[in-house]
């Protein structure tokens, strides 16, 4: 069972106090998008074993959405930062090198190790 | 004949209290034991060697070891609401009044019909089900399964009706180091690390401190090992950082550091009172498991008859129960530790007619040594042939190891066997999160690997291993160990050297997985791996010959470990008799997954308090107390409580429903609708916001107004839907479904926070703020003039409009919307003043014909007026769309959540089902649900459905039955009668498609 720490009510949160939103940083194709990128902003997840970027809420907390970086495989996290960035702020990506020194950002959400 | 020792022997007994007796039954039977037995050494004592049959062979079983491994000695515990099957003898402590009865056998213990199987053993292998019972199909579920279900299996369920009386709970607790197992290990390792001023829980399962050392002996730092356990146990009992536990198993290592034990409150002492059991959930930044070693059996024929025990097993019923297994017991081993058995006998007067040890050394061990010169005579090289005796041990046969058996060399005659194929760590806690084993040649056992142990939330290792768990089997390399594993678990160095300890050097063990160890098939096929399942060495060599190669596939194949000890026995000889059979190194082969608990805990400890009303709260409108004294039927509505409908003394439900219709049609209904989700949603770009939450356009709705609105996911799909009021400018007040609220709150700060987090809007969810009251039918605006203080004229108060203000003194909130097609007023009002508000209107409605309605009535009407009901019509595949909403869907709006969505291929396709009303030719009432028939079948031979039925009730307004479904081509198709499947698969029913709108297709009535 996970914790992750709060960004927003600081609280080291217990899994329970918590729920899953998928992954993070997808870009919203509206209106006017093609059907590929339709298609793949509401289907294609990425399901790596390794780094990975997900949303969280602080259900039975604060109640705020937060995102998490963190390894599918062994569970490291390793940091959680604001739900309102685009991308993973500069203090995770340098976390996740420490960690990861193969590790790179793709903009599409997902990490490649 | 296994009897109790008498008092005067000298080193026995150290747990029981000679001077209280305790009296128990076993399958009836009155039997007595001593304070401090378990069930196990008490039956023993009543020399009832024979205590369960086992599952597939019905094959007499007896107690094999002392401890939570225990696979034979199962029995059902108590009688009625407090019966529970399988609970193992051996960890349960005798108490005076104990009921147990022991089980799988017909029609007794000692005369068992289904033991005929163990005459057909050979045809009965390994997968045997799996090629029998293939064909023919119908077979299986008519003749073989039940045949199946009857003659195996261990306990029998409880009694469906039965209830447990007892109550259970939840602990949480937060410590830097939990401590698994209060052996010798894990008291030293929890001292070091209380005196480096870490939290320490420290966790032991049974109800003794100590472990095995006081059995085994030795010496520590000048004093007995039991000694030594005392004076550790009192330092720890005198710091305050740290915690004591004993019948408190740790069950599962998980994520994080998080760890789940098990407390046995009150097994040991049923008049106590309190919980029963306890669940812990401990969150521990270290977790040392420092949970001993289990014995291994040898594998020989007949190693099942009842009085072949673990040799350590004989130790400790002799030592610590004063339990002698039988005059004379012959000791098989492949190692020196099965030698202090002997000595242990011998000390108590017991016969050892031999060791037979597989082993030919060069020279005497120390522990050999001391055995010979105590007169015991020693066969090196040496193997159990065969065991004689059936319901018990007569003797053993013996042959020479090196063979593959039947040259019987000598027969000693004895009662009992103590055997021992050397030690396996319980390495289950430190595998359950990932800790990764590493293969001991030397000792031939799997031990924790330190450098690949469980890692936590930073990437930490979290789990350390201790003492025997570690590997670390002399007493001096556990003390070592204990305290090099609090060093790591605390990050601090150790303050002082370990305690020094004296114990005898032993000679290194010789691995047997076989015996002898050319074993004959004859012989394979009566030596037994898995007692519990009934797993012998030729059922994983038949697996491994017919390709089950990995250890995974080979345990799934035979039952291998699958039985409720979880093969704590057996696992490691048998994936050493699959590693033999495939040719692999054993470490290549590699054991199967450990996983929690680590023994069965029980049920009502998972649940803890959450049974019965404490299981879930309720949800309680203001009106509930009201409609509970009145007489209404409840049904679950997300966590409310909604009166189906209000009956009255000697009216059936189907009567009150169509009474409270009727009435609401003729005169005036009033329904608690609180339970209706109410968000307010507030900020200069609350429009905007909801203009994309929304199909339809909310920013150009004017204060005072309401809409109905209805809502889709990004995927298109329908997900809610309600009536918007404007408040003012930078207000709405969004009305959900009951059960939806929560779920659409959460939704619209979802997009806030995580898509538009620019935008200024605010969401509260008021809906236990207010209650809210509909007063619908004809006389709904005489009423609420008759209250006054308010004008509600058409005029002032038109369709789709609200007003604020004071009716009757009470502030309100009144929205003139309809759910129902009738006049209607829907009143919000604070909680607080709802009951006030109902019983006015009740009061001054009795005039106008006033009569509460329920859910049901509700429904109905709105069918009635083919109004959709999320849930109903909606199944989260449906788009507005579909249900011939297109008029609620905005055109002129650039985006709304689901507008791209609606737009894909499929969404547009032609060929969706569409709503449409549905009428029975013969007037009846559609099954809810029911398919509407095609033409032809599918691929899998399954009729071809048009179709299906999402409402149907009937009217009372028309006196037939109505429904709403969606039907392939619906709307173009109206007249048309198509063919409904009724529950039995084979009738029909007939039915028109219509209109879905059945009354007042004009909606004059609720417009006036």
């Amino acid at each position: 069972m996970l914790t992750l720490h709060c960004p927003c009510c600081g609280i080291q949160a217990d899994e329970t106090e918590l729920a899953p939103g998928g992954q993070a940083h997808l870009t919203r194709h509206g209106p006017g998008s093609s059907d590929e990128d339709f298609h793949d902003y509401l289907f294609t997840r990425a399901n790596p074993r390794g780094v990975h970027f997900e949303r969280w809420r602080h259900a039975a907390g604060c109640g705020k959405w937060f995102h998490a970086a963190r390894d599918t495989q062994t569970l490291e996290v390793f940091g959680t930062y604001a739900a309102q960035t685009l991308a993973p702020p500069q203090h995770i990506r340098d976390a996740i090198t420490e960690r990861r020194p193969d590790w790179t950002w793709h903009a599409s959400g997902r990490a490649t190790e | 004949m296994s009897t109790r020792l008498a008092p005067n022997t000298p080193g026995v007994g150290r747990l029981i209290d000679r001077s209280k007796q305790q009296n128990f039954t076993f399958n009836g039977k009155r039997l007595t034991g001593h304070a401090g037995d378990t069930l196990a050494s008490a039956l023993l004592a009543n020399d009832q060697v024979l205590v369960g049959r086992s599952f597939k062979y019905h094959r007499p079983r007896g107690v094999v070891a002392s401890g939570a491994e225990e696979p034979n000695a199962l029995v059902g515990l108590g009688t009625g609401n407090r019966f529970e099957p399988n609970q193992r003898a051996t960890t349960t402590e005798l108490y005076d009044g104990l009921t147990a009865r022991s089980q799988n056998h017909w029609p007794s213990l000692d005369f068992d019909i289904g033991a005929v199987n163990s005459a057909f053993a050979n045809f009965l292998p390994a997968g045997f089900y799996y090629k029998t019972f293939m064909a023919p199909r119908p077979f299986w579920k008519h003749v073989y399964e039940p045949f199946i279900r009857r003659s195996a299996g261990l306990g029998k369920a409880p009694d469906p009706d039965a209830r447990d009386p007892d109550s259970y709970e939840h602990f949480h607790a937060h410590v830097d180091v939990l401590v698994i197992g209060g052996g010798i290990a894990g008291l030293e390792a929890a001292r070091r690390a209380g005196e480096a001023g870490a939290r320490v829980l420290l966790v032991e399962q049974s109800a003794h401190w100590g472990g095995r050392a006081p059995v085994d002996g030795g010496e520590v730092e000048g004093h007995s090992t039991e000694a030594h356990v005392s004076q550790l146990l009192a330092a720890l009992e005198a710091m305050e950082n740290v915690t004591l536990r004993a019948r408190c198993m740790g069950a599962g290592v998980y994520d994080h550091g998080y760890v789940l034990a098990y407390e046995r409150l009150t097994d040991h002492a049923p008049a106590l009172k309190g919980p029963r059991h306890r669940l812990w959930r401990i969150r521990a930044g270290q977790v040392i498991t420092a949970t001993g070693a289990i014995e291994r059996p040898l594998s020989f024929s007949g190693n099942d008859v009842p009085g072949v025990m673990l040799a350590s097993a004989v130790r400790d019923y002799v030592v610590n129960w004063a339990v002698s297994p039988g005059d004379r017991t012959v000791i098989v081993t492949n190692n020196d530790d099965a030698y202090r058995t002997a000595l242990v006998l011998r000390r108590a007067g017991l016969a050892v007619p031999a060791i037979i040890d597989a082993r030919v050394l060069p020279a005497d061990s120390p522990l050999m040594a001391e055995v010979r010169a105590a007169g015991i005579r020693i066969l090196q090289g040496h193997a159990v042939d065969h065991v004689m005796g059936g319901k018990r041990v007569r003797g053993v046969a013996i042959c020479s190891h090196a063979g593959e058996g039947g040259a019987v060399i000598e027969e000693i005659p004895c009662e009992a066997v103590a055997m021992s194929g050397g030690w396996s760590p319980v390495v289950h806690l430190w595998s359950h999160c990932g800790g990764k084993l590493t293969w001991d040649e030397t000792r031939a056992m799997f031990r924790p690997d330190p450098d690949r142990a469980p890692t936590g939330d930073k990437g930490q290792p979290f789990v350390v291993a201790a003492g025997a768990a570690n590997g670390a089997l002399t007493l001096g390399e556990v003390l070592e160990d204990a305290v090099a594993a609090a060093e790591r678990a605390t990050a601090r160095p150790r303050t002082s050297d370990a305690p020094q300890a004296v114990a005898q050097e032993e000679a290194p063990l010789a691995p047997v997985w076989m015996m002898p160890q050319g074993a004959s098939i004859h012989h394979r096929a009566k030596a037994w791996l898995d007692y519990q399942n009934d797993v012998k060495v030729s059922d994983v060599q038949l697996a491994a010959r017919e390709g089950f190669t990995s250890v995974e596939h080979a345990k799934r194949y035979t039952t291998l470990g699958m039985a409720t000890d979880q093969g704590k026995l057996s696992n490691i000889n048998g994936l050493a008799i699959l590693s033999g059979a495939l040719g692999n190194g054993i470490p290549e082969v590699g054991t199967t997954t450990f996983r929690p608990p680590y023994t069965p805990i029980s049920m009502g400890a998972i649940a803890g308090a959450a049974v019965g009303d404490t299981f879930q709260p309720i949800r309680r409108t203001p009106i509930h107390d009201w409609l509970e004294e009145n007489g209404a039927e409840w049904e679950p509505v997300g966590q409310w409580r909604r009166p189906y409908t209000i009956k009255r003394p000697g009216e059936t439900t189907e009567e009150a429903v169509q009474r409270e219709v009727t009435n609401t049609r003729e005169n005036l209904g009033l329904l608690d609708a609180s339970t209706l989700g109410k968000l307010i949603v507030k900020g200069p770009d609350a429009g905007r916001f909801l203009d994309m939450m929304y199909t339809n356009m909310m920013s150009n709705l004017k204060p005072g107004r309401c809409r109905y609105g209805l809502m889709c996911n990004e995927n298109g799909f329908l997900m809610d839907d309600g009536v918007v009021a404007r408040i003012d400018e930078d207000t709405f007040l969004c009305h959900t479904t009951s059960g939806g609220a929560d779920h659409i709150h959460q939704h619209m700060e979802d997009w806030l926070q995580c898509e538009w987090w620019d935008w200024q809007v605010y969401v509260a969810n008021v809906t236990e703020q207010y209650g809210q009251i509909a007063v619908v039918g004809p006389n709904a605006r005489k009423v609420l003039e008759a209250i006054g203080g308010i004008d509600v004229g058409k005029e002032a108060l038109p369709f789709m409009g609200w007003v604020e203000g004071e009716l009757g003194g009470i502030p309100v909130r009144i929205y003139r919307i309809s759910f129902s097609g009738e006049l209607s007023f829907e009143i919000a009002v604070k909680a607080g003043l709802a009951r006030h508000l109902w019983d006015l209107l009740l009061t001054v409605g009795k005039q106008f014909g006033v009569m509460p309605y329920g859910t049901e009535a509700l429904h109905i009407m709105r069918a009635e007026k083919g109004f959709i009901m999320i849930g109903d019509e909606t199944d989260g595949t449906v788009i507005p769309q579909d249900l011939g909403l297109n008029w609620a869907i905005s055109k002129k709006k650039e985006d709304f959540l689901g507008k791209r969505a609606q737009q894909r291929l499929d969404m547009a396709r032609a060929d969706r089902w569409k709503l449409v009303g549905l009428e029975t030719v013969d007037g009846s009432v559609l099954p809810d649900g029911a398919y509407a028939l095609g033409e032809g079948e599918n691929a899998n031979g399954q009729r071809n459905v048009i179709g299906r039925v999402t409402s149907s009730y009937h009217s009372p307004t028309l006196g037939h039955g109505i429904a709403m479904g969606l039907v392939l081509g619906g709307p173009d198709r109206m007249g048309e009668v198509i063919s409904f499947a009724k529950g039995d698969g084979t009738t029909t029913i007939e039915a028109k498609i219509t209109d879905p709108v059945f009354y007042d297709k004009a909606g004059e009535k609720q417009d006036v």
